[in-house]
C-alpha cells in the first residue's frame, strides 16, 4: 500500500515535469513525420525511426540524406558530428544513473536533449530517483513516436500556422537554465557555457561550433577546477 | 544503391550511432570501480554549462546583422527570464514564451 501510494506520486510529479517536453515533443514529432510523409516514406517508418532513433533534430537530418540518397558512411559521420553532444550528456549522468539498475540501459538510450535537461539537476533521493527518471524518460519517448506517427497521418489536415511552434523547446532549456541559476551561488560554470559556445559560435559557425565547444568547455572547467584549488591552498 | 533494404539499413546506422554516443561515456567510466573524481566534478559542474551550450545552440540560427535581427528570439527570451524569475512556473513562462514568439514571427517581423 505505502509502495503503491509513493508511486502514484512519483508518477504524478514525472508527469508534471515532463508536460512542457510533451508541448515541444508533439509539435517538433509532428513536423518530423510530416516531412517524412512528403519524401514518400509512411506512417511505419515514422514510428520506427522515433522508436529507434529518437533524437529529435538528428532525425530532421536524417531526413534530407534518406531522400537525397547519401552514403552510408556519411549517415554515420554525420550522426557522429550531430549527435556528439549526447557524449556530454552521459559523462554529466554517469554517477546519477548509477545504481539504477534494469532501467539503466532505457535511461541512456533514451537521454535526449530535453530529458537530460529534465533529470540533469534532480535531487531526487535513492529510492525515488529511478522511478522518477525512468518515467520522464519514457513519457518523453512516447510524445516523440505519438507525435511523429500523428504528423505522418494527420499531416495534410492541419490547417493552422504552427510557424514557431518550436521555440518551446528553447523556452524550456532557458527555463532550466534560470532555476539552475537559482539554484546555486556558483555561477562560473554557466556563464563558461554560454560564453564558450557563444565565443565558438562566432568563429565555427551554426554548423560546426559544438564540437569545438564542448571541447573548450571542458578545458575550461578543469582550469577552473585547478585555480580553485589553487586559491584554496593560499 | 537504392533498393529496398536502403531504408533500413540506414535507419539501424543512424539509431547505432546515436545509441553509441549515448553509451560511451557510461562503458568507459561506470565500471566496478570508483568513478574517476574528475568525471565527479564534470558530473556536478557540466549541467550548467550544457544548458547555457543548448540555450546558445537553440538561438544559434540568428543573424544579427540582418532584419530582424534575431529581436523574436531575443523579445521571447527576455520575456520567459522575467516571467520565470517571476513566478517561478515552468509551464507558464515556456507557453508564453512559444505564444510571443510565434506572434511575433508570425504576424509582426513578417
Amino acid at each position: 500500500m505505502e509502495k503503491e501510494k509513493i508511486s502514484s506520486k512519483i508518477i504524478k510529479k514525472a508527469f508534471k515535469a515532463s508536460v512542457p517536453v510533451m508541448t515541444g515533443y508533439i509539435v517538433l514529432g509532428m513536423g518530423f513525420g510530416i516531412l517524412l510523409e512528403t519524401k514518400g516514406y509512411g506512417v511505419l517508418w515514422a514510428f520506427l525511426m522515433s522508436l529507434l532513433i529518437y533524437a529529435g533534430s538528428m532525425q530532421y537530418v536524417a531526413v534530407d540524406l534518406i531522400s537525397g540518397g547519401a552514403s552510408f558512411a556519411a549517415m554515420a559521420l554525420t550522426t557522429l558530428m550531430v549527435n556528439a553532444r549526447h557524449l556530454f550528456y552521459g559523462i554529466s549522468m554517469v554517477e546519477k544513473y548509477k545504481n539504477t539498475g534494469k532501467a539503466k540501459p532505457y535511461l541512456i538510450f533514451a537521454l535526449t536533449d530535453e530529458t537530460y535537461s529534465l533529470v540533469c539537476s534532480e535531487d531526487e533521493n535513492e529510492k525515488g530517483k529511478k522511478k522518477y527518471f525512468f518515467l520522464v524518460s519514457l513519457f518523453n519517448h512516447c510524445y516523440w513516436i505519438t507525435g511523429s506517427v500523428a504528423g505522418s497521418l494527420l499531416g495534410s489536415v492541419i490547417t493552422f500556422n504552427t510557424k514557431g511552434i518550436d521555440f518551446a523547446l528553447t523556452a524550456l532549456f532557458v527555463t532550466v537554465f534560470v532555476e539552475q541559476w537559482k539554484s546555486t551561488k556558483d555561477h562560473l560554470p554557466a556563464i563558461t557555457g554560454v560564453l564558450v559556445s557563444t565565443i565558438c559560435l562566432l568563429i565555427f559557425g551554426a554548423e560546426s561550433f559544438l564540437i569545438p565547444t564542448m571541447v573548450l568547455i571542458t578545458f575550461a572547467l578543469a582550469a577552473l577546477k585547478k585555480l580553485r584549488r589553487e586559491a584554496d591552498e593560499k | 544503391m537504392k533498393n529496398e533494404l536502403y531504408m533500413p539499413a540506414a535507419v539501424l546506422i543512424i539509431a547505432a550511432v546515436t545509441a553509441a554516443l549515448r553509451f560511451f561515456p557510461f562503458a568507459v567510466f561506470s565500471g566496478k570501480g570508483k568513478t574517476p573524481p574528475f568525471i565527479l566534478y564534470l558530473g556536478k559542474v557540466l549541467p550548467f554549462a550544457i544548458m547555457g551550450m543548448l540555450v546558445v545552440y537553440c538561438l544559434r540560427g540568428i543573424s544579427l546583422g540582418s532584419s530582424p535581427h534575431g529581436l523574436p528570439e531575443i523579445i521571447s527570451c527576455v520575456l520567459v527570464v522575467v516571467l520565470h524569475l517571476w513566478k517561478r512556473n515552468t509551464l507558464l513562462s515556456i507557453i508564453s514564451g512559444t505564444v510571443c514568439y510565434m506572434v511575433l514571427v508570425q504576424f509582426v517581423f513578417i
